[in-house]
Protein backbone atom coordinates (compact mmCIF):
# COMPACT_ATOMS: atom_id res chain seq x y z
CA UNK A 1 0.00 0.00 0.00
CA UNK A 2 0.97 3.38 -0.90
CA UNK A 3 0.88 6.41 2.08
CA UNK A 4 0.35 9.54 1.38
CA UNK A 5 1.54 11.66 4.26
CA UNK A 6 -1.47 13.42 5.94
CA UNK A 7 -0.11 16.62 7.55
CA UNK A 8 -3.07 18.89 6.93
CA UNK A 9 -2.02 20.95 4.14
CA UNK A 10 -3.19 21.30 0.81
CA UNK A 11 -3.86 18.78 -2.12
CA UNK A 12 -3.08 15.56 -0.04
CA UNK A 13 -6.68 14.95 -1.15
CA UNK A 14 -6.04 15.45 -4.71
CA UNK A 15 -2.85 13.10 -4.90
CA UNK A 16 -5.09 10.49 -2.95
CA UNK A 17 -7.76 10.65 -5.63
CA UNK A 18 -5.15 10.41 -8.48
CA UNK A 19 -3.72 6.87 -7.15
CA UNK A 20 -7.45 5.81 -6.46
CA UNK A 21 -7.73 7.09 -9.85
CA UNK A 22 -5.06 4.65 -11.39
CA UNK A 23 -6.19 1.61 -9.33
CA UNK A 24 -3.42 1.65 -6.31
CA UNK A 25 -4.71 1.09 -2.97
CA UNK A 26 -3.80 3.99 -1.42
CA UNK A 27 -4.05 5.46 1.99
CA UNK A 28 -4.01 8.77 3.74
CA UNK A 29 -2.33 8.70 7.20
CA UNK A 30 -0.01 10.78 9.66
CA UNK A 31 0.03 7.29 11.71
CA UNK A 32 3.80 5.98 12.27
CA UNK A 33 2.64 2.10 11.94
CA UNK A 34 1.03 3.18 8.30
CA UNK A 35 4.40 4.85 7.53
CA UNK A 36 6.49 2.39 8.28
CA UNK A 37 4.50 -0.57 6.83
CA UNK A 38 3.90 1.47 3.49
CA UNK A 39 5.50 -0.32 0.21
CA UNK A 40 5.69 3.85 -0.72
CA UNK A 41 5.59 6.85 0.80
CA UNK A 42 3.96 10.31 -1.02
CA UNK A 43 4.91 13.59 0.72
CA UNK A 44 2.74 15.98 -1.31
CA UNK A 45 2.47 19.08 0.11
CA UNK A 46 0.58 22.62 -1.36
CA UNK A 47 1.97 25.65 1.54
CA UNK A 48 4.68 28.04 1.85
CA UNK A 49 7.96 26.03 3.03
CA UNK A 50 8.06 27.10 6.91
CA UNK A 51 4.50 25.93 7.38
CA UNK A 52 4.99 23.24 5.60
CA UNK A 53 7.77 21.95 8.16
CA UNK A 54 6.71 23.26 11.04
CA UNK A 55 2.95 21.32 10.05
CA UNK A 56 4.92 18.28 9.77
CA UNK A 57 6.16 18.36 12.80
CA UNK A 58 7.78 15.11 14.03
CA UNK A 59 6.83 12.98 11.56
CA UNK A 60 9.64 14.65 9.77
CA UNK A 61 12.41 12.37 11.91
CA UNK A 62 10.36 9.62 10.55
CA UNK A 63 9.85 9.95 7.41
CA UNK A 64 13.71 10.55 7.26
CA UNK A 65 14.27 7.58 9.13
CA UNK A 66 12.10 5.27 6.67
CA UNK A 67 13.65 6.81 3.69
CA UNK A 68 16.70 5.62 4.96
CA UNK A 69 15.54 2.23 4.86
CA UNK A 70 15.17 2.77 1.26
CA UNK A 71 11.60 2.87 0.99
CA UNK A 72 10.49 4.47 -1.96
CA UNK A 73 9.57 8.46 -1.30
CA UNK A 74 8.32 11.06 -3.58
CA UNK A 75 7.91 14.46 -2.84
CA UNK A 76 5.45 16.76 -4.97
CA UNK A 77 6.06 20.32 -5.15
CA UNK A 78 6.72 21.79 -1.53
CA UNK A 79 6.96 18.51 -0.51
CA UNK A 80 9.87 17.97 -2.63
CA UNK A 81 11.35 21.10 -1.82
CA UNK A 82 11.49 19.96 1.40
CA UNK A 83 13.77 16.90 0.64
CA UNK A 84 16.38 19.32 0.38
CA UNK A 85 18.71 20.99 3.00
CA UNK A 86 16.88 24.77 3.37
CA UNK A 87 14.85 26.80 2.31
CA UNK A 88 14.36 30.87 2.31
CA UNK A 89 10.80 31.02 1.38
CA UNK A 90 9.56 33.81 4.00
CA UNK A 91 12.15 33.16 6.41
CA UNK A 92 15.39 30.87 6.57
CA UNK A 93 14.37 26.91 7.25
CA UNK A 94 15.65 23.44 7.75
CA UNK A 95 14.48 20.68 5.49
CA UNK A 96 14.86 17.08 5.46
CA UNK A 97 18.13 17.06 4.14
CA UNK A 98 17.73 13.86 2.17
CA UNK A 99 19.15 15.39 -0.81
CA UNK A 100 22.18 18.29 -1.09
CA UNK A 101 20.67 21.74 -2.13
CA UNK A 102 19.27 24.68 -1.08
CA UNK A 103 15.50 26.04 -2.16
CA UNK A 104 15.98 29.77 -3.48
CA UNK A 105 13.85 32.14 -5.37
CA UNK A 106 13.48 31.62 -8.70
CA UNK A 107 15.47 34.40 -10.67
CA UNK A 108 14.09 37.94 -11.41
CA UNK A 109 13.68 38.36 -14.86
CA UNK A 110 10.61 36.61 -15.67
CA UNK A 111 7.06 36.02 -14.86
CA UNK A 112 6.86 34.70 -10.80
CA UNK A 113 5.63 32.92 -9.84
CA UNK A 114 6.50 29.59 -12.87
CA UNK A 115 2.74 28.97 -13.39
CA UNK A 116 1.35 26.74 -15.75
CA UNK A 117 2.41 23.81 -18.49
CA UNK A 118 6.37 23.55 -19.28
CA UNK A 119 8.01 20.95 -21.09
CA UNK A 120 10.57 18.50 -19.05
CA UNK A 121 13.12 16.91 -20.69
CA UNK A 122 12.92 13.12 -19.50
CA UNK A 123 16.47 11.25 -19.53
CA UNK A 124 16.31 7.56 -20.26
CA UNK A 125 17.21 6.42 -16.78
CA UNK A 126 14.75 7.66 -14.73
CA UNK A 127 12.10 5.14 -14.16
CA UNK A 128 9.66 7.51 -13.12
CA UNK A 129 9.44 7.94 -16.21
CA UNK A 130 9.50 4.94 -18.31
CA UNK A 131 7.11 4.71 -21.02
CA UNK A 132 6.38 8.52 -21.08
CA UNK A 133 9.30 9.69 -24.52
CA UNK A 134 11.73 12.57 -24.53
CA UNK A 135 9.76 15.06 -23.27
CA UNK A 136 6.28 16.49 -21.68
CA UNK A 137 4.43 19.03 -20.85
CA UNK A 138 3.71 19.00 -16.50
CA UNK A 139 2.05 21.76 -14.41
CA UNK A 140 4.24 23.88 -12.09
CA UNK A 141 3.47 26.24 -9.63
CA UNK A 142 5.90 27.01 -7.72
CA UNK A 143 8.11 30.49 -6.91
CA UNK A 144 10.98 29.27 -5.60
CA UNK A 145 13.33 26.45 -6.35
CA UNK A 146 15.81 23.96 -5.11
CA UNK A 147 19.64 24.24 -6.35
CA UNK A 148 20.69 21.10 -6.29
CA UNK A 149 24.40 20.26 -5.42
CA UNK A 150 23.77 16.36 -4.67
CA UNK A 151 26.23 14.45 -7.40
CA UNK A 152 24.40 11.22 -6.40
CA UNK A 153 21.08 12.77 -7.77
CA UNK A 154 19.66 12.08 -11.15
CA UNK A 155 18.11 15.50 -12.45
CA UNK A 156 15.27 16.46 -15.40
CA UNK A 157 15.40 19.82 -16.16
CA UNK A 158 12.68 22.01 -17.84
CA UNK A 159 13.23 25.51 -19.67
CA UNK A 160 12.94 28.54 -17.35
CA UNK A 161 14.87 30.47 -18.83
CA UNK A 162 17.71 28.40 -17.38
CA UNK A 163 17.48 25.19 -16.59
CA UNK A 164 15.08 24.46 -13.66
CA UNK A 165 15.78 21.10 -11.78
CA UNK A 166 11.93 19.60 -12.30
CA UNK A 167 12.67 16.26 -10.92
CA UNK A 168 14.98 14.82 -9.14
CA UNK A 169 16.04 11.04 -8.55
CA UNK A 170 18.66 9.83 -5.43
CA UNK A 171 18.32 6.25 -5.20
CA UNK A 172 14.95 5.76 -3.49
CA UNK A 173 13.91 8.94 -3.31
CA UNK A 174 12.42 10.94 -6.12
CA UNK A 175 10.75 14.70 -6.07
CA UNK A 176 8.92 16.16 -8.74
CA UNK A 177 8.60 19.90 -8.42
CA UNK A 178 5.56 20.02 -11.34
CA UNK A 179 2.24 18.37 -9.69
CA UNK A 180 1.46 15.25 -11.87
CA UNK A 181 -1.41 14.78 -10.02
CA UNK A 182 -3.01 17.81 -11.98
CA UNK A 183 -0.86 17.53 -14.61
CA UNK A 184 -3.69 15.25 -17.07
CA UNK A 185 -2.89 12.04 -18.64
CA UNK A 186 0.84 12.13 -18.08
CA UNK A 187 1.18 12.93 -14.84
CA UNK A 188 -1.10 9.62 -13.99
CA UNK A 189 1.68 7.63 -16.09
CA UNK A 190 4.64 9.63 -13.44
CA UNK A 191 2.18 8.18 -10.74
CA UNK A 192 1.76 5.07 -12.07
CA UNK A 193 5.58 4.22 -12.78
CA UNK A 194 5.78 5.29 -9.02
CA UNK A 195 3.16 2.67 -7.45
CA UNK A 196 5.21 0.24 -9.89
CA UNK A 197 8.35 1.52 -8.36
CA UNK A 198 6.52 0.75 -4.62
CA UNK A 199 5.46 -2.62 -5.49
CA UNK A 200 8.86 -4.10 -6.74
CA UNK A 201 10.22 -2.99 -3.56
CA UNK A 202 7.65 -4.75 -1.20
CA UNK A 203 6.39 -7.45 -3.07
CA UNK B 1 9.12 27.13 -22.59
CA UNK B 2 5.94 27.42 -20.74
CA UNK B 3 2.85 27.29 -22.61
CA UNK B 4 0.09 30.13 -22.83
CA UNK B 5 -3.12 28.54 -20.87
CA UNK B 6 -6.03 27.77 -22.45
CA UNK B 7 -9.29 28.51 -19.02
CA UNK B 8 -12.13 28.03 -19.32
CA UNK B 9 -14.21 29.65 -16.80
CA UNK B 10 -17.38 28.38 -14.74
CA UNK B 11 -19.70 30.30 -13.18
CA UNK B 12 -21.55 28.13 -10.40
CA UNK B 13 -25.12 29.11 -9.22
CA UNK B 14 -27.47 26.49 -7.20
CA UNK B 15 -25.08 24.08 -8.08
CA UNK B 16 -24.95 24.90 -11.99
CA UNK B 17 -22.96 26.22 -14.51
CA UNK B 18 -24.31 29.50 -16.07
CA UNK B 19 -23.35 32.55 -17.93
CA UNK B 20 -24.64 35.93 -18.44
CA UNK B 21 -23.40 39.40 -20.75
CA UNK B 22 -22.08 42.26 -18.16
CA UNK B 23 -22.38 39.73 -15.01
CA UNK B 24 -26.42 39.52 -16.12
CA UNK B 25 -28.92 37.64 -17.91
CA UNK B 26 -27.92 33.85 -16.82
CA UNK B 27 -28.39 31.45 -19.05
CA UNK B 28 -27.78 27.96 -18.15
CA UNK B 29 -24.81 25.96 -19.39
CA UNK B 30 -24.54 22.89 -17.49
CA UNK B 31 -23.30 20.36 -14.63
CA UNK B 32 -20.34 21.65 -13.46
CA UNK B 33 -18.64 18.15 -12.55
CA UNK B 34 -19.40 17.51 -15.85
CA UNK B 35 -18.36 20.35 -17.72
CA UNK B 36 -15.27 20.53 -15.86
CA UNK B 37 -14.24 16.40 -16.55
CA UNK B 38 -14.92 17.24 -20.23
CA UNK B 39 -13.16 20.17 -20.48
CA UNK B 40 -9.97 18.27 -18.22
CA UNK B 41 -10.13 15.44 -21.30
CA UNK B 42 -10.44 18.16 -24.18
CA UNK B 43 -6.98 19.59 -23.04
CA UNK B 44 -8.24 22.63 -20.80
CA UNK B 45 -5.03 23.90 -18.65
CA UNK B 46 -6.60 24.81 -15.61
CA UNK B 47 -10.25 25.21 -14.67
CA UNK B 48 -12.10 28.51 -12.63
CA UNK B 49 -14.90 28.14 -10.60
CA UNK B 50 -16.55 30.82 -9.30
CA UNK B 51 -19.33 30.59 -7.00
CA UNK B 52 -21.28 33.44 -7.99
CA UNK B 53 -24.06 32.82 -5.54
CA UNK B 54 -21.46 32.83 -2.41
CA UNK B 55 -23.65 32.63 0.35
CA UNK B 56 -23.20 31.26 3.94
CA UNK B 57 -25.38 28.41 2.62
CA UNK B 58 -24.05 28.19 -0.85
CA UNK B 59 -20.39 27.73 1.14
CA UNK B 60 -20.98 24.37 1.74
CA UNK B 61 -22.11 23.59 -1.64
CA UNK B 62 -18.69 24.82 -2.78
CA UNK B 63 -16.67 23.14 -0.65
CA UNK B 64 -18.49 19.82 -1.83
CA UNK B 65 -18.60 20.56 -5.49
CA UNK B 66 -14.55 21.06 -5.17
CA UNK B 67 -14.15 17.61 -3.85
CA UNK B 68 -16.61 15.95 -6.61
CA UNK B 69 -14.51 18.21 -8.97
CA UNK B 70 -11.24 16.91 -7.57
CA UNK B 71 -12.46 13.24 -7.91
CA UNK B 72 -12.90 14.05 -11.60
CA UNK B 73 -10.58 16.33 -12.86
CA UNK B 74 -6.76 15.90 -13.05
CA UNK B 75 -5.85 19.32 -14.44
CA UNK B 76 -5.18 22.42 -11.27
CA UNK B 77 -8.51 24.32 -10.67
CA UNK B 78 -9.21 27.71 -8.94
CA UNK B 79 -11.93 28.41 -6.54
CA UNK B 80 -13.51 31.75 -5.77
CA UNK B 81 -16.38 33.39 -5.03
CA UNK B 82 -17.09 35.02 -1.16
CA UNK B 83 -14.00 33.99 0.17
CA UNK B 84 -12.82 36.07 3.33
CA UNK B 85 -10.94 33.81 5.39
CA UNK B 86 -7.71 32.27 5.34
CA UNK B 87 -9.54 29.23 7.02
CA UNK B 88 -12.11 29.26 4.46
CA UNK B 89 -9.07 28.97 2.23
CA UNK B 90 -7.06 26.08 3.42
CA UNK B 91 -10.90 24.24 3.33
CA UNK B 92 -10.79 24.91 -0.32
CA UNK B 93 -7.47 23.47 -0.57
CA UNK B 94 -7.40 20.64 1.13
CA UNK B 95 -10.70 19.69 -0.71
CA UNK B 96 -8.61 19.79 -3.61
CA UNK B 97 -8.52 23.34 -5.41
CA UNK B 98 -4.90 24.11 -6.70
CA UNK B 99 -5.55 27.93 -5.81
CA UNK B 100 -7.97 30.18 -4.60
CA UNK B 101 -8.71 33.47 -5.58
CA UNK B 102 -10.29 36.41 -3.55
CA UNK B 103 -11.92 39.52 -4.69
CA UNK B 104 -14.14 41.98 -2.19
CA UNK B 105 -12.36 40.39 0.78
CA UNK B 106 -9.21 41.43 -0.50
CA UNK B 107 -10.29 44.90 -0.87
CA UNK B 108 -12.14 45.39 2.11
CA UNK B 109 -9.14 43.65 4.19
CA UNK B 110 -6.01 43.78 1.79
CA UNK B 111 -3.87 41.94 4.26
CA UNK B 112 -5.65 38.48 3.34
CA UNK B 113 -3.24 38.48 0.75
CA UNK B 114 -0.08 38.34 2.78
CA UNK B 115 -1.63 35.90 5.58
CA UNK B 116 -2.37 33.62 2.53
CA UNK B 117 0.74 33.95 1.04
CA UNK B 118 2.78 33.15 3.97
CA UNK B 119 0.90 29.99 4.69
CA UNK B 120 -0.24 28.98 1.28
CA UNK B 121 2.66 30.04 -0.72
CA UNK B 122 1.81 33.19 -3.22
CA UNK B 123 1.61 30.61 -6.30
CA UNK B 124 -1.81 29.72 -4.51
CA UNK B 125 -3.08 32.77 -4.23
CA UNK B 126 -5.07 34.72 -7.02
CA UNK B 127 -6.38 38.36 -7.30
CA UNK B 128 -9.43 38.64 -8.97
CA UNK B 129 -9.77 42.21 -10.11
CA UNK B 130 -13.53 43.23 -11.52
CA UNK B 131 -12.68 46.29 -13.81
CA UNK B 132 -14.45 48.74 -15.98
CA UNK B 133 -13.30 52.12 -17.79
CA UNK B 134 -13.76 54.68 -15.50
CA UNK B 135 -16.48 57.78 -16.47
CA UNK B 136 -14.71 60.26 -14.66
CA UNK B 137 -11.43 59.51 -16.00
CA UNK B 138 -11.19 57.80 -19.08
CA UNK B 139 -7.67 56.25 -19.16
CA UNK B 140 -8.37 54.37 -16.25
CA UNK B 141 -9.96 51.78 -15.05
CA UNK B 142 -12.08 51.24 -11.63
CA UNK B 143 -12.63 48.23 -9.75
CA UNK B 144 -15.77 46.83 -8.91
CA UNK B 145 -16.53 44.46 -5.90
CA UNK B 146 -19.38 42.63 -4.66
CA UNK B 147 -19.45 40.48 -8.23
CA UNK B 148 -19.35 43.66 -9.76
CA UNK B 149 -22.51 45.53 -8.01
CA UNK B 150 -20.60 47.84 -6.38
CA UNK B 151 -17.83 50.58 -8.25
CA UNK B 152 -15.17 51.90 -6.44
CA UNK B 153 -13.01 54.85 -6.44
CA UNK B 154 -9.77 52.47 -6.57
CA UNK B 155 -7.62 52.31 -9.75
CA UNK B 156 -7.51 49.21 -10.96
CA UNK B 157 -3.90 49.07 -12.60
CA UNK B 158 -2.37 50.04 -9.14
CA UNK B 159 -4.59 47.69 -7.30
CA UNK B 160 -3.10 45.52 -8.97
CA UNK B 161 0.65 46.42 -8.34
CA UNK B 162 -0.61 46.70 -4.81
CA UNK B 163 -2.00 43.35 -4.64
CA UNK B 164 1.57 41.97 -6.16
CA UNK B 165 3.13 43.09 -3.42
CA UNK B 166 0.69 41.70 -0.50
CA UNK B 167 1.43 38.51 -1.86
CA UNK B 168 -0.89 37.69 -4.75
CA UNK B 169 0.72 35.02 -7.55
CA UNK B 170 -1.79 35.77 -9.74
CA UNK B 171 -4.09 38.47 -11.03
CA UNK B 172 -7.14 37.08 -13.02
CA UNK B 173 -8.07 40.12 -14.51
CA UNK B 174 -11.89 40.73 -16.00
CA UNK B 175 -13.40 43.75 -17.92
CA UNK B 176 -17.03 44.04 -17.01
CA UNK B 177 -17.33 46.06 -20.15
CA UNK B 178 -16.32 43.06 -22.53
CA UNK B 179 -17.58 40.60 -20.24
CA UNK B 180 -20.35 38.20 -21.83
CA UNK B 181 -20.28 40.36 -25.17
CA UNK B 182 -17.63 38.24 -27.68
CA UNK B 183 -16.57 41.33 -28.98
CA UNK B 184 -12.96 41.11 -27.58
CA UNK B 185 -11.02 41.28 -24.59
CA UNK B 186 -10.56 44.73 -22.89
CA UNK B 187 -6.27 44.61 -24.58
CA UNK B 188 -5.46 48.49 -22.85
CA UNK B 189 -6.72 47.34 -19.68
CA UNK B 190 -5.01 43.80 -20.05
CA UNK B 191 -1.79 45.83 -21.33
CA UNK B 192 -1.88 47.92 -18.93
CA UNK B 193 -1.31 45.16 -15.69
CA UNK B 194 0.70 43.35 -17.38
CA UNK B 195 3.02 45.95 -17.91
CA UNK B 196 2.91 46.58 -14.72
CA UNK B 197 3.48 43.72 -12.91
CA UNK B 198 5.67 40.65 -12.97
CA UNK B 199 3.09 37.74 -11.64
CA UNK B 200 0.86 36.17 -14.52
CA UNK B 201 -1.85 37.83 -15.12
CA UNK B 202 -5.31 36.01 -16.94
CA UNK B 203 -6.75 38.03 -19.58
CA UNK B 204 -10.75 37.41 -18.96
CA UNK B 205 -14.18 38.97 -20.20
CA UNK B 206 -14.84 39.06 -24.14
CA UNK B 207 -13.70 36.45 -25.75
CA UNK B 208 -15.67 35.41 -28.85
CA UNK B 209 -13.32 34.34 -31.89
CA UNK B 210 -10.13 32.69 -31.95
CA UNK B 211 -8.37 36.26 -32.88
CA UNK B 212 -9.45 37.33 -29.64
CA UNK B 213 -7.26 35.02 -27.57
CA UNK B 214 -4.12 36.01 -29.42
CA UNK B 215 -4.74 39.72 -29.08
CA UNK B 216 -5.31 39.10 -25.56
CA UNK B 217 -1.73 37.42 -25.71
CA UNK B 218 0.25 39.29 -28.12
CA UNK B 219 -0.85 42.52 -27.95
CA UNK B 220 -2.26 42.56 -23.83
CA UNK B 221 0.83 40.90 -22.86
CA UNK B 222 -1.68 38.11 -21.08
CA UNK B 223 -0.10 34.83 -19.67
CA UNK B 224 -3.23 32.91 -20.17
CA UNK B 225 -7.08 33.65 -21.49
CA UNK B 226 -10.15 33.06 -20.02
CA UNK B 227 -13.08 32.38 -21.57
CA UNK B 228 -16.96 31.04 -20.91
CA UNK B 229 -19.58 31.86 -23.26
CA UNK B 230 -17.58 30.96 -26.86
CA UNK B 231 -16.63 27.17 -24.97
CA UNK B 232 -19.44 26.56 -22.81
CA UNK B 233 -22.33 26.89 -26.37
CA UNK B 234 -19.09 25.20 -28.13
CA UNK B 235 -18.71 27.67 -30.62
CA UNK B 236 -15.12 26.81 -30.59
CA UNK B 237 -13.79 23.42 -28.88
CA UNK B 238 -10.02 23.61 -26.50
CA UNK B 239 -8.40 21.92 -29.37
CA UNK B 240 -9.46 24.44 -31.82
CA UNK B 241 -8.05 27.38 -29.69
CA UNK B 242 -4.73 25.52 -29.12
CA UNK B 243 -4.18 24.88 -32.56
CA UNK B 244 -5.17 27.80 -34.19
CA UNK B 245 -2.42 29.97 -31.36
CA UNK B 246 0.30 26.97 -32.36
CA UNK B 247 -0.18 28.45 -36.01
CA UNK B 248 0.42 31.46 -34.84
CA UNK B 249 3.15 30.94 -33.33
CA UNK B 250 2.57 31.08 -29.62
CA UNK B 251 3.33 27.62 -27.50
CA UNK B 252 0.55 25.84 -26.15
CA UNK B 253 0.30 21.81 -24.76
CA UNK B 254 -1.58 20.12 -27.78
Amino acid sequence: MIVVIDYNVGNVRSVCNTFRHIGCDVKLSCEPTDIQGAAGLVLPGVAAFGYAMSALGPLAELIKKVARTGKPLLGICVGYQMLFEKSSEYGRHTGLGLVSGNVVPIPSGRTIPHMGWNIVKLPGDMDLFSGLGDEKHFYFAHSFYAEVTDNQTKIAYTDYGFDLPATVQKANIYGTQFHPEKSGKTGLKVLKNFARICEGTNP
Amino acid sequence: MLATRIIPCLDVKDNRVVKGIHFLNLRDAGDPVELGARYSDDGADELVFLDITATIRSRKTIVELVEKVAENVFIPFTVGGGIQTVEQMDELLRSGAEKVSVNTAAVQNPNLLTEAARRFGNQCVVLAIDARRSKKNPDKWQICVKAGSEPTDIDAVEWAAKGEKLGAGEILLTSMDADGTRAGYDIELTKAVSDTVNIPVIASGGAGTLEHLYEAIIDGGADAVLMASITHFENYTIKQMKEYLAGRGIPVNL
